[in-house]
């Protein structure tokens, strides 16, 4: 029992990250309706920038996590700017192919100032140790458990209470409205791919501090494209509630049946994939997605 | 399709022919003999290059018509060209069989699980479908690493060479020929497709799927008959990538290979047949562009811009093409032809 819950605890800290990591991805298809596929490497990027001003610079984590969040603003603005925008009305797999182009120019840029290489900085990041009685948050994870859940909650006060959140949520809804009421929806699609860009750095670095960082670090873009399907395409709330469902999942599937399985398993790195294809078959919306009536 | 000036159909095979006039007749003739006597006059390297590129093409041509005639986006080729790889690695080096026997159950399996994976495309479309594409290239490679006893799992299996009768397929001369005349068999069955009921439906079902449907076109029937015939495509190629090397294992199907096979539709043409021939021969020159100036590079600034080079290289070159020139190399070609037939009273 014990070794459940202790898969449970460290699961729920993994889908925390999920989650935030998802975010970014929801949040830029509810705003434009393209998907980015690049949003994993946004988070390898923030592991190696992590590492950059953790280890290089030797700055305090709450200094490093500003840092790179304005390096991944002008990410996100140059991105959006130069290769997004030209793409409007284009048809879908244009604009795939563009941010998968995008992620591999980015998996060069990072092979070119890091070299690629595997960097490691644990022990740089706080460690905080909670306790319930035997069982315990692994202490790496707890500080990219406490971050993730103020980053989640900072971007769900923006989406209620401010103005660009406003403008944000309306462009989702309609974007011919938002347009005639007077909102520039270049600068809400700018605000959703600055977002995204940001969220998946902070994740990077927190997943960076428990593993490490290196160039496949990227594939957690893939996961959070199960979470994203998972949890409904446009619903936030979806995401982070099947980023911890499945952050759980695989940790317990990965606990109960990798033993059992030849080859040594690996079962956490397949499970969102049929998970993927579960969903898709039963339930194409996910959780709390919007159902998509189509009429003739 | 423009003729010359003066060319007139008058029948309707004249109007079907793909090779209309005696002089294109004479460029075709002129090309397949360059093409089958090239091994005479080149190396070694030129002609593992070509080998390549032939089996790209063979694999392109499947992801071609399944995306960009049926218009469902698949991002799983490459692991439906490790079934059919790794199919018929077993049937060759496990039970015996001969090549020409196993290679066609590696097509017929690919289709088949081509058609299992593309059951999601009736219930979903555009990104959905793609995900489902993605899950279907991880599961197939877990599978194939789980089944330790019939494939090695990850340290790979030894394939043998194909061999006709007692002639064993060895030399690099030799396999070039297998994969050329491969290549020019699924080139042709690759355009006449699309010329047929079956294509044209395919094209309807692209532009306006609701439309299609409407007119009669069984979406069912036509979608799973796009990944099957996508798919045997896939295999074919895949059983020939396995056995060139005489070995099999999954690093011989890196999932970046699909979209890599994608860029090449798109720098291509989407939705045509030249356009893959295009694509494939633009993308690998590229490659090898790298493979040449890398070292250089690796000399002259640092070993890191080397290695980084070809992935910001063929990032860039999707870039572009996405914003300068969707319809791809296809397309500017018919207009240099058009050009020329025109020159010069352009109007």
């Amino acid at each position: 029992m014990n070794f459940f819950l202790q898969l449970v605890i460290s699961g729920f800290a993994l889908g925390m990250v999920y989650a935030l990591v998802t975010m970014g991805f929801v949040l830029i298809f509810k705003c434009s309706k393209a998907f980015n596929i690049a949003q994993g490497h946004f988070v390898m990027i923030g592991g190696y920038l992590g590492f950059t001003f953790l280890v290089t610079f030797h700055l305090p984590i709450w200094a490093a996590l500003l840092a790179a969040i304005a390096v991944a603003i002008v990410m996100g603005m140059t991105i959006e700017r130069l290769a997004l925008r030209p793409l409007v009305g284009q048809p879908i797999l244009a604009v795939i192919m563009m941010t998968i182009a995008l992620a591999t120019i980015l998996e060069g840029l990072a092979t070119l100032i890091w070299g690629g290489e595997y960097k490691a900085y644990h022990g740089v990041l706080p460690t905080i140790t909670i306790q319930f009685g035997e069982l315990s948050v692994p202490p790496e994870m707890t500080i990219g458990l406490l971050v993730s859940i103020a980053t989640v909650i900072i971007l769900v006060l923006l989406f209620r209470y401010t103005k660009s959140g406003l403008a944000m949520r309306a462009t989702a809804e309609d974007e011919q409205v938002v347009q005639s009421a007077g909102i520039k929806v270049t600068t809400v699609y700018a605000l959703s791919w600055v977002i995204a860009a940001v969220v998946g750095v902070i994740a990077g670095i927190l997943l960076g501090g428990i593993s490490g960082v290196m160039i496949p670090m990227s594939e957690v873009g893939l996961k959070a494209l199960a979470v994203a399907l998972f949890g409904g395409m446009d619903s936030i709330g979806g995401a982070i509630l099947a980023g911890i469902i499945l952050g759980v999942a695989e940790n317990v599937a990965a606990g109960y049946l990798d033993p059992l399985l030849p080859a040594g398993g690996g079962l956490a790195n397949v499970l969102p994939f049929i998970v993927i294809i579960i969903v898709l078959v039963f339930r194409p919306h996910g959780l709390f997605g919007l159902a998509d009536i189509e009429r003739i | 399709m423009a003729l010359p000036s003066g060319t007139f159909n008058q029948s309707y095979a004249q109007d079907m022919a793909i090779f209309r006039t005696k002089t294109q007749w004479a460029m075709l003739l002129a090309f397949l003999a360059f093409l089958f006597t090239f091994p005479l006059y080149s190396s070694d390297r030129i002609l593992t290059i070509i080998t390549i590129m032939g089996i790209a093409i063979i694999s392109v041509h499947g992801l071609s018509i399944l995306t960009g005639y049926c218009n469902q986006v698949s991002l799983g080729h490459v692991g439906f060209m490790a079934v059919g790889g790794y199919t018929s690695a077993i049937l060759t080096a496990n039970l015996g069989w001969p090549f020409w026997a196993a290679l066609p159950c590696a097509a017929l399996m690919a289709g088949v699980v081509g058609i299992i994976f593309g059951l999601p495309s009736l219930k979903v479309k555009g990104f959905y479908l793609i995900v489902s594409t993605v899950a279907a290239y991880f599961i197939i490679i877990w599978l194939v690493l789980q089944l330790v006893d019939l494939t090695g799992g990850a340290d790979g299996m030894a394939v043998p060479r194909p061999a006709i009768g007692s002639f064993v397929i060895k030399s690099k001369a030799s396999y070039f020929y297998l994969v050329m005349i491969l290549a020019c068999l699924a080139t042709f069955v690759a355009k006449n497709i699309v010329r047929t009921r079956v294509g044209r439906a395919f094209i309807a079902i692209r532009d306006n799927e609701k439309a299609a449907e409407v007119m009669g076109i069984n979406l069912w029937t036509y979608k799973l008959l796009a990944f099957f015939i996508g798919c045997v495509f896939a295999g074919v190629a895949g059983a020939l990538t396995v056995h060139y090397v005489a070995f099999a294992c999954v690093d011989q199907f890196p999932f970046m290979n699909s979209v890599w096979y994608l860029g090449m539709l798109i720098v291509g043409g989407m939705g045509s047949t030249t356009g893959v021939l295009f694509g494939v021969v633009s993308l690998k020159l590229l490659d090898e562009l790298v493979t040449i100036v890398g070292p250089m590079l690796a000399v002259a600034v640092s070993p890191q811009a080397a290695s980084s080079l070809g992935l910001i290289l063929r990032g860039l070159v999707i870039v572009v093409f996405l914003i300068f020139e969707p319809r791809g190399l296809a397309h500017r070609w018919e207009m240099v032809k058009a050009y020329y037939r025109l020159w010069p009273y352009s109007h």
